[in-house]
């Protein structure tokens, strides 16, 4: 049963052959024998979820079930579900329990999904191995003394490992994509704006954007209709119908004009292998039809650097909520305000959260502004007019999702700038807003490998496509890692 | 040497919207701690603003009030600091580009000419809550009912000369802000609050001196105090061969005196930069006009119209104009009677002293306008005089019935009745010889005061109801025939 896509599931529960309890409980019985060793559940919500399991079933007995009624899921922690704890993989929300939920939670949970649980993650979604999770590492199902990427790791092992159909993850600067990359997995993040916020715990809220991750684009289609979608409870989320992203996804694609980002093939330290996954992806591409050049992003360069000022920023400032206050960590008998505020951060955090602090800190201080955050969102500007560029040009951008395959744990884990280069690909998609999907490519020496395409605003119909052309005539995506 | 002092004042009014600027909840003042606060107000984890519309039409009338420059893109910026009470670690303001931009106001100056005082800016931003020190041994209270009530903070230049000065153009704010409806301007309830930004320089220097900041002065009692405590306390400081220090004091009423609250090197770096939960407030055309479509005459405009065309004094006008609700008042008296000036001198006399003796604001006037205006009607048909008006208002005032109803009620209908009126000035001539004779002999000049005396009989004897130049007519001819 688990190596049935999410569509396929659909089908199996809307004919009968079993149903949504059957399903949960088998899923629910993977992760309690195959768990323990990727640690990429931080909580099991056993008694919920065959509750919602059941209500699904009364629903698909009632006719009243739609393409997701009754499929199993796991969210990040990051998002806010009422009554399970909320833990955003750190030790300041280790005791927090959410009022509410997520409007990207509460939509699934309407639609029928049924939630398995919370999937660890990077704290605050700080990270690009699942390394700083106070939960611990999340191992990778493909050989687990590597990381799964981050910092949606959580998810991406629990699906990869098929503990799980589909689940949610977010994305400020590659974060879904290079897990699903390292995983083997399909991710996709989509424009900024597409998925509401509300409910989701910012990071750097300009760039945060919630994404389905999933085995098979055409999963990612079916769970991202049930994502999307204007939110009058945030300001920023886009006020725009939904396109059907299931509909469009076997269209030709003779004719797309796909680009190859020069500047990112040409990067010091893409792994051979990698780069060789590419090739393979383009090479399915040009079969079908569809004509691939290169194409330049000038400024791409600048992208990690002004990333890691605006990210700290923001960052800096929505992490000020976790006080000791009114929720989370506080610490033992304060003796004054600045006691209380100093220890309970200083306990609260983990050691990548305040160096990000810090620098976001530093970066707004006043008389460093100029220098920095506002010449970051110059930056920011710069990159996304070669964008703007490019898609003049061709219909699609495409490069490797991450310049390498999973790394052992512990091998960047010291050296922050090796790790920050890990989202080298993706963070200049997020600085734009535009939407990307990673999507498996062939395997570099027994390891997965992803091929990222990025389009223009609101093209996620067309990633879809595209990519699920692909997948209809590759089985890249459908490798599984042994003994999952 | 001669002093001068700079004053310039931020004013923090809070708008008068029914919910918070960035969340739905209710801003009505007095709640249970606590229950007037949403996740949003929590600072919950995942919780986004969401900006009032309300708030901005209020901004842009405030705009089109004081003719200042209306941004047509502002934007939110955050503000960060650690405080209890500020539940995000952050203040939603505007920062470098508020919604208001330059605009100005006049006050009246006591020689009476008139001062135009700069406004450098007005932005909105959300209010904090409160810290409850008192109630709680060796604790402070949260109060987060406050949190996020929408404030519109006006920062004028530092155009004012004197304490006076000050208060006169915080007062003209005041009147502004409540004549619009955007603030309800109850200072006991924190809807209006000053800051004062105070430094004193030799008069006809150019350079300004430092300044101090002296913060959230709730009454036009105690800024004038605070001012002028602080003006001395800097003269004298700078005459003993100290310096100013910049730093931000706070005023203790009991005591009348400014005290250090921090100094500039306290101070916080506030880190602002935009917040990118909120997009830039774009207005456009439309919303300008939907915003200020119901914009009522305002205070400047409809005193000089008391003055040009009811031919009321400029200080008539400017009484009259004192609030939105005296001028409504005031003009439905005129509507029901015909006689401005009249109008104005009961508004501004008998009317005025009953509602301060019951302590009472004239919204809460137990007699109408147009009850008023029925009364002076009474007046100038002749139907009763003015001294019994004053009686047939206070039963008004009472209660008992209209003026007519009152009239009728109490016999109060002027006798103008020349057969009755005879009767009673023969009566009064036949009892009092000698006065007569005293009158007649008297030279013509001197009969006009003496015959006051014969007309206060007569009243008297009619109990007020005689019409008096009826009366002085008939003496007149029978004194002299």
């Amino acid at each position: 049963m688990h190596d049935k896509t999410l569509a396929q599931l659909s089908a199996g529960l809307a004919a009968g052959e079993f149903s949504s309890v059957e399903l949960t409980r088998h899923f629910l019985d993977r992760i309690a024998s195959l768990d323990g060793k990727l640690n990429s559940f931080i909580t099991v919500t056993e008694a919920q979820a065959l509750a919602q399991a059941e209500a699904a079933d009364a629903r698909i007995a009632a006719g009243e079930a739609g393409p997701l009624t009754g499929i199993p899921l796991a969210h990040k922690d990051i998002f806010c579900t009422r009554d399970v704890r909320t833990s955003c993989g750190s030790f300041m929300l280790d005791n927090f329990v959410s009022p509410y939920d997520a409007t990207v939670v509460s939509r699934l949970a309407q639609a029928g999904m049924v939630m398995l649980g919370k999937t660890n993650m990077d704290e605050f979604a700080m990270g690009s191995s699942n390394e700083t999770s106070y939960y611990g590492p999340v191992r990778n199902p493909w050989d687990t003394e590597r990381v799964p990427g981050g910092s949606s790791g959580g998810s991406a092992t629990a699906v990869a490992a098929r503990l799980v159909p589909a689940a949610t993850g977010t994305d400020t600067g590659g974060s879904i994509r290079q897990p699903a990359a390292l995983s083997g997995i399909t991710g996709l993040k989509p424009t900024y704006g597409r998925c509401s916020r509300w409910g989701m715990i910012a990071f750097a809220s300009s760039l945060d954007q919630a994404g389905p991750m999933t085995r098979t684009a055409e999963d990612a289609a079916l769970l991202l209709a049930g994502m999307a979608g204007f939110d009058e409870r945030d300001s920023t989320s886009a006020e725009r119908p939904v396109d059907d992203y299931r509909a469009g996804l076997d269209r030709p694609i003779d004719g797309l004009k796909v680009g190859l980002v020069r500047e990112f093939m040409q990067q010091e330290g893409l792994d051979a292998g990698v780069a060789k996954a590419t090739e393979a992806v383009l090479e399915e591409l040009k079969r079908q039809g569809a004509e691939v050049v290169e194409i330049s992003l000038p400024n791409a360069h600048l992208s990690v650097p002004a990333y890691y000022v605006v990210a700290p920023a923001e960052c800096s400032s929505n992490l000020s909520r976790f006080d000791g206050v009114r929720f989370g960590h506080r610490c033992e008998d304060p003796k004054d305000l600045q006691d209380l505020y100093e220890r309970s951060r200083s306990e609260g955090f983990g050691a990548e959260v305040k160096r990000r602090i810090l620098i976001g800190t530093y970066a707004l201080s006043a008389g460093y502004y100029d220098a920095y955050y506002l010449k970051a969102q110059q930056v920011r500007q710069l990159i996304a007019e070669d964008f703007r560029r490019a898609f003049e040009q061709v219909d699609l951008v495409v490069s490797p999702t991450a310049p390498d395959v999973a790394f052992p744990l512990g091998a960047k884990a010291d050296d922050p700038v090796a790790m920050y280069l890990q989202d080298i690909y993706t963070i200049a998609v997020n600085l734009a807003g535009l939407p990307a999907i990673s999507i498996p490519a062939p395997l570099a020496d027994g390891l997965p490998t992803g091929f990222q395409m990025i389009g223009n605003h609101f093209e996620e119909a067309r990633l879809l496509n595209v990519a699920h052309r692909i997948q209809r005539e590759t089985d890249w995506h459908q490798q599984a890692p042994e003994g999952f | 040497m001669q002093w001068e002092a700079v004053i310039g004042l931020e004013i923090h009014t809070q708008l008068a919207t029914k919910s918070k600027i960035f969340s739905g909840s209710s801003t009505a003042f007095g709640a249970e701690p606590n229950t007037q606060a949403s996740l949003l107000d929590l600072g919950m984890p995942g919780t986004l603003p969401v900006l009032n519309r309300r708030a901005v039409e209020f901004a842009v009338r405030f705009a089109k009030a004081i003719d200042a420059e209306l941004a047509r893109r502002s934007v939110f910026a955050r503000k960060n600091y650690f405080y209890p009470d500020l539940p995000k670690g952050y203040q939603i303001s505007q920062f470098e580009l508020p919604i208001v931009g330059r605009g100005h106001v006049e006050i009246l100056l006591e020689d009476g000419s008139l001062k135009t005082i700069g406004v450098t800016r007005a932005h909105l931003e959300e209010d904090a809550g409160k810290s409850l020190h008192e109630d709680f041994h060796g604790m402070t209270g949260i109060d987060l009912n406050r949190a996020g009530t929408p404030l519109l903070e006006i920062v004028s230049e530092p155009d004012m000369r004197s304490a006076r000065e000050a208060v006169a153009y915080a007062r003209k704010i005041y009147q502004i802000v409540t004549w619009l409806g955007i603030c309800d301007g109850n200072m006991q309830e924190g809807s209006f609050r000053c800051d004062a930004n105070v430094s004193v320089r030799p008069r006809g220097d150019e350079e300004l001196g430092t300044r101090t900041e002296l913060k959230n002065i709730n009454s036009f009692r105690f800024l004038e105090r605070a001012i002028n405590y602080e003006i001395e306390r800097q003269i004298e400081v700078i005459e003993d061969g100290g310096s100013i220090v910049q730093e931000t004091r706070l005023y203790d009423a009991e005591r009348d005196e400014t005290r250090s609250m921090r100094s500039k090197e306290e101070a916080n770096d506030y880190r602002y930069f935009p917040d990118p939960d909120l997009l830039p407030v774009v207005l456009d055309d439309d919303f300008i006009a939907e915003a200020t479509r119901d914009m009522p005459e305002l205070p400047d405009q409809r005193r000089a119209r008391f003055e040009s065309e009811h031919g009321l004094s400029a200080y008539d006008a400017s009484m009259l104009t004192a609030s939105r609700a005296h001028a409504d008042y005031y003009e439905a008296v005129v509507a029901a009677c015909g006689d401005a000036k009249l109008a104005a001198n009961w508004v501004m006399g008998e009317l005025a002293a009953a509602l301060n003796k019951a302590s009472l604001e004239i919204e809460q006037c137990p007699v109408s306008a147009t009850g008023l205006g029925e009364l002076l009607g009474r007046i100038l048909d002749s139907t009763i005089s003015g001294k019994i008006a004053k009686q047939v208002f206070e039963a008004m005032w009472a209660g008992e019935g209209s003026a007519d109803e009152v009239i009728e009620a109490k016999g109060l209908k002027q006798v103008t009745d020349t057969g009755a009126l005879a009767g009673w000035v023969d009566e009064v001539i036949a009892a009092n010889p000698e006065q007569v004779a005293n009158y007649r002999a008297a030279e013509a000049d001197k009969r006009k005061k003496m015959i006051g005396f014969f007309v206060g009989q007569v009243m008297k004897k009619s109990q007020g109801k005689a019409n008096p130049q009826q009366v002085n007519e008939l003496l007149r001819q029978r004194l002299e025939e």
